[in-house]
């Protein structure tokens, strides 16, 4: 793991920042796409870092945030039944429906499992030929491929007892409506990482000479995200518009080929809801006819669920860099990660959820944080 | 681990109770409200669900001084001797793990929270619910390791109880100890005596135990073993009380919850900030590497054989040296110190330099998506 320190070093750090402040001569509002990325930015405090004329605004990729209310709300009334055993990436567990969240539905005796890979689900399912094994297939294109996988390999092994909830959806049918609304602010991107990791950054091009916008793919850790601001920065600067890697070490153009095929010869491009913010067109995936006898919304028929998210709630305008979390009279009050109002609170990855947990709506206190920081040693 | 405290899934709470109101002529408290209508695992994971259930169920009902001071052991003044006495339940699967087992745990858990309060341990009771079918010589497996653990730590297990449960009705083996230990020095070590000025000590690596149960419960292969860390500390509790008994503010294992929950026990109990250094707290490349890929954070992951002192600053270099002589103390280390403001908050230094609030969790760590 030494390989991490190297992007967490603070000294490189502040020579980052300090580059951006020489080049930076006016305010600019750049996105992070991918919800990994606002949690890191939070968890590491790469905002407060940073000069105040640059801000960072929180994008859609948080998966378990946008997965629409009335999804859950079928996941829910899948993972009750009794002859099925459902499975699920473990921060959806605490994702609450119209009733209650998987956790409450184990209490009362769903069997509900926390698995690791969808692969697990076949494991499942081979011990359990009783039961029906449902793993609920949620996230963006990372995680496209491991579920395209369990299916695939299920109907090349004839395992008829596993099927998936598919609420798939793709990053760039979101920038694309972002950079549409009339009210975006938005002025450069960090690109999501773990998604171009698998899909290459080859359609990003016409999306960043289209609305003249520069979209650097950015990783994860601290440095990771401060040399992806100061790339967007210098393209903002110098009036370019490209998509440029700053993730080089772990993706290039292309991406992964093989996956990418998987991916194709399972799922096809649908439109899909997003919590939060609505319908998008062509912004998912759904199951090609051939694997129809492993879509679970076919083999339980849960009928549409009719929900209504509170009024209050501005996740919308967060999850398109309009509004941030602050800016909420609930955050923090009233909406909090154990009775989340909306999108942006349910997950851990959620911007609200990320500013929550590290002590954002304590904001009152950040001067007080700031000064004691430059401090310095604690010890 | 607190006094009084819940497992899953041995726990079964009253629900009925709170809706029968007090009666007024008695001109007792109304009890509180707590609004789950039924249990679910978060109840025990040490955090802000496990501290509502033991606040609202629990405490409010058995109301006592003693008890609200919620320390890792009740201290009692009993006919001109102080004792410590404490109790815990082991709930873990597997019941063998690398570095451990339910039994080594049962004694070491027990033994610790005594420690922590600066009592030597003494005696033990330990009550054993068998479920229906448990291999015998995997129960003798556990009860040697048991008493090679007592032995170790010096002391006795001298009563005990056993009951066997239907099939179902229990995972293999729960184990309850009760322990009993002397307060050694007059320090009082209550979680609410930190103040400004103080300095924090780790006593070595954080989150091998809780990782080590991770990667074992869900057949996860890392390159490197992991090993649980599960420990009798009294040693070196009475290693650090030697040194400079008068400035030990308090001790505390840092178990369910991990170092996060027991620093934000310690600074809401105390009043205070605390201002720790990501930097300095060490935690293993293996348990690191095992955290980034399941998305948890090992300042949130248990350990069962490290402790966290606070100490007043001019004593804490001679304390330092003191437990790093200790062969369970030898990565100890000087993690943070103790801040007038924000009050009851934990605020972190991350590597890369910016400022965060370590926050309780509250209830379980959950593995991320992506």
């Amino acid at each position: 793991m030494k390989y991490l320190d190297e992007y967490r070093d603070g000294k490189i750090a502040s020579r980052i920042v300090d580059e951006i402040r020489s080049i930076q001569t006016k305010p600019w509002v750049i996105m992070e796409v991918c919800g990994g990325q606002t949690h890191s930015i939070v968890k590491n405090g790469v905002d407060y870092l940073l000069p105040r004329g640059i801000e960072l605004v929180h994008g859609p990729g948080c998966p378990v945030c946008v997965t629409p209310l009335e999804m859950i709300d079928k996941a829910h009334a899948i993972a009750r039944r009794p002859d099925v055993i459902f499975c699920s990436f473990g921060d959806m567990l605490r994702v609450p429906g119209s009733e209650g969240d998987l956790f409450t539905i184990k209490s009362e005796g769903g069997d509900i499992r926390v698995v690791y890979s969808p692969l697990d689900c076949l494991k499942i399912a081979r011990a359990n030929p009783d039961k029906q094994v449902v793993f609920f297939a949620v996230g963006f294109e990372t995680t496209a491929p491991a579920n395209a996988m369990l299916v695939s390999r299920a109907k090349q092994d004839g395992v008829r007892n596993v099927s998936i909830l598919v609420s798939h959806v793709l990053v760039p049918p979101s920038i694309a409506a972002i950079l549409q609304s009339p009210q975006n602010r938005v002025q450069g991107f960090l690109g999501p990482g773990h998604v171009c990791a698998i899909m290459g950054y080859r359609e990003y091009e016409p999306m960043s000479a289209r609305f003249k916008v520069p979209i650097v793919i950015t990783g994860f850790e601290p440095l990771d995200i401060l040399q992806g601001t100061l790339m967007v920065v210098r393209q903002l600067e110098a009036g370019r518009a490209e998509v440029e890697n700053e993730y080089s070490r772990i993706l290039d153009r292309e991406g992964n080929r093989p996956a990418q095929k998987l991916v194709a010869s399972v799922f096809e491009i649908a439109d899909r809801k997003w919590r939060g913010v609505g319908s998008i067109p062509k912004s998912g995936y759904k199951l090609r006819w051939e694997y129809r006898d492993y879509d679970a919304e076919k083999i339980f028929s849960v009928k549409e669920i009719d929900t209504r998210e509170p009024e209050i709630c501005i996740s919308g305008r967060i999850l398109r860099g309009i509004k941030k979390p602050h800016d909420c009279p609930a955050f923090g009050t009233v909406c909090t990660p154990q009775h989340p109002l909306g999108a942006t609170m349910v997950s851990a990855e959620g911007a609200c959820a990320a500013y929550y947990a590290y002590g954002r709506h304590l904001e009152s206190k950040r001067e007080e944080l700031e000064a004691m920081a430059s401090l310095g040693g604690a010890a | 681990m607190s006094t009084l405290e819940s497992k899953p899934p041995s726990l079964e709470a009253e629900q009925s109770a709170h809706s029968e109101l007090p009666n007024p002529l008695l001109g007792s408290c109304p009890l509180p409200i707590f609004e789950h209508k039924k249990i679910v695992l978060g109840h025990g994971s040490g955090g802000k669900l496990s501290a509502e259930l033991i606040d609202k169920v629990f405490v409010s009902r058995f109301a006592n001084p003693t008890l609200e001071r919620m320390n890792d052991s009740a201290v009692l003044e009993i006919a001109g001797a102080r004792l410590a006495f404490t109790t815990d339940s082991f709930v873990v699967t597997p019941l063998f793990f690398p570095g451990g087992d339910i039994g080594s745990l049962a004694v070491n858990g027990t033994v610790n929270d005594l420690a922590m309060m600066g009592a030597k341990p003494l005696y033990l009771s330990a009550a054993f619910i068998l479920e229906e079918g448990l291999v015998t010589s995997d129960l003798m497996r556990v009860v040697d390791s048991m008493q090679a653990a007592a032995r170790l730590a010096g002391v006795q297990v001298v009563t005990g109880d056993t009951k066997v449960v239907n099939h179902g009705n229990a995972d293999k083996v729960f184990i309850t100890t009760t322990g009993i230990g002397q307060l050694i020095h007059g320090a009082c070590l209550n979680s609410d005596q930190a103040r400004p000025g103080d300095k924090i000590l780790l006593s070595g690596y954080i989150g091998d135990h809780g990782m080590t149960i991770l990667s074992q419960r869900e057949d996860l292969d890392f390159e490197a073993e992991l090993r649980s860390d599960c420990a009798a500390l009294n040693g070196l509790t009475e290693a650090i009380l030697d040194e400079v008994p008068d400035a030990v503010r308090c001790m505390r294992d840092p178990t369910r919850g991990g170092l996060a929950s027991t620093l934000n026990e310690i600074a809401g109990r105390s009043g205070v900030g605390m201002m720790i250094e990501e930097d300095a707290i060490p935690v293993s490349d293996t348990v690191r590497g095992a955290c980034e890929m399941l998305g948890l954070d090992p300042l949130y992951v248990a350990n069962e054989g490290k402790l966290v002192a606070v100490v007043a600053a001019d004593a804490a270099p001679r304390i330092l040296a003191r437990m790093k002589e200790h062969p369970l103390g030898a990565d100890s280390r000087v993690i943070g110190k103790v801040v007038e403001e924000p009050s009851g908050m934990v605020l972190m230094k991350t590597s890369v330099g910016g400022t965060r609030v370590v926050d309780t969790l509250f209830g379980e760590q959950l593995p991320r998506i992506c």
